[in-house]
């Protein structure tokens, strides 16, 4: 899974998409692994980054990363 | 002869603009203005050209420095020659922007009487204008292999049925010059032709509806075929009218490639606005072509590419280079603002003619 090119993120977790005009707010989890993501990171070394640094279940991980996923695939910024 | 102004003197240049109607259906007029001001720095002179004495523009003296009525466009060329000679020889405009669709059928021709009195313009050819009017936005489209809506031109109410039972509903009902309805039935349809027959006149166009994104293109074609300058705008909100109040600017190749395709098709001068539905597949629709800048046109120049400024030295026979890169996520948030004025200039204005 990769963000697309052109995504712009900030630290706070706003989120715009130049080729679109659309703008996303989010929370502080989604904006570390929006930026893992733009630094070209891998899945596999994301979730782990997760695990070390947060107190949360491999499967709750899982869960809530394929939610998050879809939600970055809807709204059109991810590189398919 | 007409010897051109010194373009890095704002001092010596002397700009007329029309569409000075700022208010929910603005005119182009302000935003070319402010453009230009922000271009050409503080000496320029801004000659505002008015129809109506309560077009909002008129009353913002830091903009406008002073403004003339004009006669309206059904006044014809003469009378419109004959008062913008009057005009010159008091202000010695050296350039003139007109920025409504009814009006530029007139100025174009009399471009060459303007340029005799040493007032130059940059104006697309009555051909131009008609082939993207539209009434004959569907053949246009046709021809050149643009994306264009299926539509229908009606002169008469008895001929909606038919053409709505074809096209559905949402069905879009076009006024000849400004203005579009969504029609959410028959009695819809019927009530906005009869609203857009009184206000615009005959003909009306029916169009098919398309659900999608609306996006709007800024664009300067340099009459060769070239854009000088493409900005493309989605809008963020709309008012009832249709209107953007809202819009950021936005990069995609595609949209910048059919900009770039239109003036080639066209090959044409001038300022020029392209209103595109993308639909969820992605395809560009042309919704209507207008042939002037848009009233968000001051949003080209906040995001790198002054399209106003670049047609002041086109129109003088100064070189301009194609511009690419713009800024994208550049917004605009439009305001009204309740400007205050004493009676006395509105009086003046109306009895004089000028202000």
């Amino acid at each position: 899974m990769k963000l697309k090119a052109n995504i712009a993120t900030s630290e706070n977790g706003f989120i715009f998409n130049p080729a679109t005009g659309d703008s996303f707010t989010s929370n502080g989890i989604a904006a570390e692994i929006l930026a893992y993501m733009k630094s070209g990171e891998s899945e596999v070394e994301i979730k782990k980054k997760i695990l070390d640094h947060y107190e949360v279940e491999p499967n709750q991980l899982e869960r809530d990363w394929d939610d998050y996923m879809l939600q970055l695939k809807e709204a059109n910024l991810l590189d398919l | 002869m007409y010897v051109s102004p010194d373009l890095n003197k704002g001092k010596n240049l002397t700009v007329a603009v029309t569409g000075l109607n700022a208010n929910d259906n603005p005119g182009p007029g302000l935003a070319v203005i402010r453009a230009l001001r922000t271009g050409f720095g503080e000496g320029l002179k801004i000659i505002g050209l008015a129809y109506e004495t309560l077009e909002p523009a008129i009353y913002l003296r830091d903009q406008v420095d002073k403004t003339y009525r004009i006669p309206y466009p059904t006044a014809g060329t003469e009378a419109l020659k004959i008062r913008l000679q009057q005009i010159q020889d008091i202000e010695q405009i050296d350039v003139l922007i007109p920025n409504f669709d009814a009006e530029l059928y007139n100025f174009i021709k009399i471009e060459q009487a303007l340029l005799q009195m040493g007032i130059h313009t940059f104006l697309p050819s009555h051909q131009q204008l008609a082939q993207r009017d539209k009434v004959n936005l569907g053949e246009f489209g046709k021809k050149h292999q643009f994306n264009v809506p299926a539509d229908e031109v009606v002169f008469t109410a008895s001929e909606i049925d038919q053409i709505a039972n074809k096209f559905g509903f949402p069905l879009m009902v076009k006024g000849k010059f400004y203005e579009a309805h969504t029609a959410l039935n028959i009695a819809d349809a019927h009530k906005a032709f009869h609203k857009l027959h009184a206000k615009w006149g005959l003909p009306i166009i029916l169009q098919k509806f398309i659900k999608g994104t609306e996006i709007n293109i800024a664009g300067l074609g340099d009459g060769k075929g070239n854009v000088i300058s493409v900005i493309p705008m989605r809008k963020l909100y709309i008012t009832e009218k249709g209107k953007a109040w809202a819009g950021i600017t936005i990069e995609d190749e595609k949209l910048v490639a059919l900009a770039k395709d239109f003036a080639k098709a066209t090959g044409w001068k001038g300022g020029f606005e392209l209103e595109i539905m993308m639909d969820d597949n992605g395809s560009l629709y042309i919704m209507e072509v207008n042939p002037r800048f848009p009233a968000w046109v001051y949003l080209t120049a906040a995001a790198g590419q002054n399209q106003p400024k670049a047609l002041v030295y086109l129109a003088l026979g100064n070189p301009v280079e194609e511009m690419n890169t713009y800024k994208a996520g550049k917004m605009f948030i439009r305001y009204a603002w309740d400007n205050i004025v004493d009676v006395e200039e509105f009086q003046k204005l109306s009895a004089f003619g000028e202000l």
